[in-house]
């Protein structure tokens, strides 16, 4: 909690000490667009959510007490209050990372546990550049190269968006394959950038249970292999694993803002992103303190799981 | 197969036992041994082949490189151009006198009432008059009242109403034509007609101001002088069948070109100009069209070809398109241009082809990966620096600075660095800061958000390594505390400094690719791999030009992974326990 003060009057000093004719040239431009409020109004409201035109730290007091109300003010790009748009658009994100999340334990989980077990053997080299390649891939180029794969060589996607263009004439069901199959893209592009680090975890971690006594031990009382592996060493190997996992989960609403940005997938990463780009203060304030309460959850489960999962923590 | 492999065996006994002897006398220091550990590591050794190579390929290949970062190529294009505009003349051409005034709007209605056959039009509160002086020249004649008469029982007053004074001379010609019931009289040389209006009656200064002509006049020459009169008189002439007239004490033969429609104006034997139906006029604006131009194109459109060819001056052969528009002719030429010589495919010239601006591939390239990796460097140092300060007096300390340090440790994991570097990236932009300047800014935020993980690696390693006996050592012989530190508890942490500098150099790389693929990194006209890859925003470059963003997403994948394998190298090297 006190992290979290901190953290959001770091973000809020950033936001302040912006330069203000910075502000106000946004705020003018913003003013100047059609159907949006009067420059003064906009300054108002600023001033009004975020004290700007009191001392930063009488400010940020202000937008604290409004952001603990759940006021966070309308956003500039969106003309609409911050928190509808937010929830307008965090599903994306939710379901997009949820199916990259699942499909990269699925995947690096047994593919750690199989090179850590035939350490220094051909799978083990293969697993190994695997998953550094999946660590070093700069994300935007996977995704180009994807794109340039199967959206302009086959012609199988759509390049961009969530929806395809006869998206209205389908049925309930056909709408969501629609998303679905628009969905495949960015979730190959985040699986296989998440994928890499995940695998290395699982080897270092099942490398380091099985050098422990208990496992000789194991071996030594003859018991059959898989049995060793994955009776005594898997299950001690998912003691970190389910830490870090379970530290990753709120991640899962932080919205990829690069994957979606590429692909134009209007989640919170995109949204935010376009906000970012923009100047829309009021929304990369909530976005910037939401990632931070995130960031703050992930740690807290963290803590919580390694204390469920190993009862030797708890005992202390 | 036994044999084999009991040779195998022997051989296998007789070098350990070998190797255990030398052992015995050489033994190998730790360094060495983690060196030779790190060798023999192949991929460690892959990826330090790959790092060296990219070293080379970014400072000496930029050296090397015959072009420079942002040097641009051109190239000359040919394209068939619009040159002139071709048209069979059919709307009047208005020439006005010298001195005097035919507005636009006059000329509006001279068209109106020419088509109706009217005789007279009105305009801006002026009467005009319409006069056919011969079949293809129609003067028009201005009226300015002079005065207004009133003739009360046979005595007239007279009243001026225009600038012309009104002298005796007019009075008395006025008075004759109205006894003569005539409307028209001369005074003074000049004609006056005479108009009721009302019970007044108006006398007006008739003068020819202007005609129209459907006819072209063409000279010879940019310069060439044809004026009002002198085009008048040819006008004349023409119409009249005559073949000569002469004009400012010049005389001018009139020739028609046998199966031609031009009339060509000679003066002593030499064309002065001509007179055409077709309106040829040039599409740019400073050019000017000669006349041998004009003819052959004239010919050409009569004989329905579809291109022509002329001899100019420099003596080369011009080749000219002609295209027809419905009456309209445009008048097509091959031009040179020079243009930016983008998106050229690879060849022997530029190994990777030339980018969206012209610019060598190859050579942004190689200075893109100068500022990354540069980039990489600064921004780990400063990392390091930090980490290990901070981590480094936290863990030697412990309390309550430690709990301080660290909470502000868990801040600055906490602050969501991606879109914080976004936005300030976004306010630079605004701020349009020059693009050297936008690197240094680039590497202070990225050091100042990246250090935590060092710093709580240094201090967790010093935590447990200042409760060993050499600290009790350095406390006793009074050595002071940044010493004690940086000296004697600092080096024992390099080994996974090294590993952690290794792989965060990756990960800067990266960081920074991402950011300069969204625009908000390194900026053009400075090169980096990732603003090189940016070009994909395009969607036309991603789909013809793979050549422009392959090899720069391709140079940061490996980079990144050649940085990644001798880190994973490092860190077994190192840390040798994990074997098995």
């Amino acid at each position: 909690m006190v992290i979290l003060f901190f953290v959001s009057m770091i973000i809020y000093s950033v936001e302040r000490s912006l330069p203000t004719s910075y502000v106000d040239n946004k705020a003018r431009n913003m003013s100047m667009k059609q159907g949006a409020k009067p420059f003064e109004e906009l300054k108002a409201e600023l001033n009004a959510a975020y004290g700007m035109d009191k001392p930063v730290l009488v400010g940020y007091f202000t937008w604290l007490g409004n952001a603990v109300r759940g006021e966070f003010g309308d956003s500039w790009v969106w003309n609409q209050p911050v928190t509808e748009k937010f929830k307008e658009v965090i599903w994306y994100s939710f379901a997009l990372a949820v199916i990259a999340f699942t499909l990269e334990i699925l995947i690096a989980v047994p593919l750690g546990i199989l090179s850590a077990t035939r350490q220094y053997s051909k799978m083990d080299y293969a697993v190994t550049v695997f998953a550094l390649i999946g660590i070093s891939l700069p994300p935007f180029f996977f995704a180009t190269i994807l794109k340039y794969i199967f959206s302009i060589q086959l012609g199988w996607f759509d390049l961009y968006g969530i929806v395809g263009r006869m998206h209205d004439q389908y049925s309930p069901v056909g709408q969501v394959l629609d998303m679905a199959k628009h969905l495949i893209l960015p979730v190959a592009t985040l699986t296989i950038a998440g994928i890499g680090s995940l695998m290395r975890y699982t080897r270092t971690n099942m490398l380091e249970v099985l050098n422990s006594d208990y496992i000789r031990t194991a071996r030594a009382k003859g018991l059959k292999n898989s049995k060793v592996i994955w009776h005594h060493a898997f299950r001690n190997t998912l003691i970190p694993l389910i830490t870090i996992l379970g530290g990753m989960l709120p991640g899962l609403f932080a919205g990829a803002m690069i994957t979606e940005t590429l692909f134009q997938i209007p989640g919170i990463g995109y949204t935010s992103y376009q906000c970012l780009i923009q100047g829309d203060l009021p929304f990369t304030m909530f976005y910037m303190s939401f990632l931070a309460v995130l960031t703050l959850t992930g740690n807290l489960i963290a803590d919580i799981l390694y204390a469920v999962a190993d009862p030797r923590v708890r005992v202390n | 197969m036994s044999e084999k492999l009991n040779k195998v065996q022997d051989e296998k006994v007789s070098t350990s036992q070998a190797l255990d002897d030398e052992q015995r006398v050489k033994v190998l220091s730790p360094g060495m041994l983690v060196a030779k550990r790190f060798f023999r590591n192949k991929l460690a050794m892959v990826g330090l082949v790959i790092i060296v190579a990219m070293f080379l390929f970014a400072f000496v290949g930029g050296v090397i490189s015959p072009y420079g970062e942002s040097q641009v190529f051109r190239k000359t294009e040919v394209s068939w151009k619009d040159f002139a505009g071709a048209a069979y003349n059919d709307t009047w051409i208005f020439n006005t006198k010298e001195g005097e005034d035919f507005p636009a709007a006059a000329q509006q209605k001279f068209v109106l009432a020419s088509s109706r056959e009217e005789e007279t039009f009105e305009a801006g509160g002026m009467t005009y008059e319409i006069a056919d002086l011969s079949e293809s020249l129609k003067a028009v004649i201005a009226q300015q009242p002079v005065a207004t008469v009133l003739t009360l029982k046979g005595k007239s007053s007279y009243k001026e109403s225009g600038s012309t004074p009104l002298t005796e001379e007019i009075k008395k010609g006025y008075e004759a034509a109205v006894e003569a019931e005539e409307t028209t009289f001369e005074a003074d040389g000049e004609s006056y007609t005479i108009s009721k209006s009302g019970r007044q009656m108006v006398i007006a200064k008739g003068g020819e101001i202007a005609f129209a002509t459907k006819k072209v006049f063409n000279g010879a020459a940019a310069d060439t002088a044809m004026d009002y009169e002198f085009q008048k008189a040819a006008l004349t002439a023409l119409d009249a069948g005559e073949k000569a007239f002469s004009y400012g004490g010049a005389s001018y033969e009139l020739s028609a070109v046998e199966g031609e429609r031009v009339i060509q104006i000679l003066l002593d034997g030499q064309i002065y100009g001509t007179i055409s139906d077709m309106l040829i006029s040039p599409l740019g604006t400073d050019a000017f069209l000669h006349l041998e131009f004009k003819e052959a194109a004239e010919a050409a459109i009569l004989a329905k070809e579809s291109s022509f060819e002329i001899v100019n001056e420099a003596g080369e052969t011009e080749t000219y398109q002609l295209q027809n528009k419905n009456t309209q002719y445009v008048i097509r030429n091959e031009k040179t241009t020079m243009v930016n010589d983008k998106f050229r495919a690879p060849d022997k010239e530029h190994l990777l082809g030339t980018d969206g601006n012209g610019m060598d591939m190859l050579t942004r390239l190689m200075y893109g990966g100068r500022v990354s990796l540069m980039i990489g460097f600064v921004v780990i140092i400063l990392e390091i620096v930090i980490g290990i300060v901070i981590g480094g007096i936290s863990g030697y300390f412990g309390g309550w600075v430690d709990t301080i340090l660290m909470r502000v440790v868990d801040i600055v994991v906490c602050i969501p660095a991606m879109p914080l570097y976004i936005i300030i990236g976004a306010v630079m932009d605004s701020y349009k800061i020059d693009s050297g300047l936008r690197i240094y800014a680039l590497c202070i935020i990225l050091g100042l958000l990246s250090w935590p993980g060092i710093a709580r690696m240094v201090r967790g390693q010093i935590l447990s390594l200042r409760e060993q006996e050499f600290m009790i050592a350095t406390e006793a012989t009074g050595i002071r505390v940044s010493r004690r530190i940086f000296r004697h508890l600092v080096p024992n942490v390099i080994p996974q400094l090294i590993v952690m500098a290794t792989m965060g150099l990756g990960d800067v790389i990266l960081m920074e690719a991402t950011l300069s693929f969204l625009g908000l990194g390194v900026k053009f006209p400075l090169a980096s791999w990732g603003n090189i890859v940016n070009a994909v925003n395009d969607s036309y470059v991603l789909t013809n030009f793979w050549f422009v963003w392959i090899p720069a997403g391709f140079l940061i994948l490996i980079t990144v992974l050649g940085f990644n394998f001798v880190g994973d190298g490092l860190r077994d090297a190192f840390d040798p326990k994990m074997k098995r």
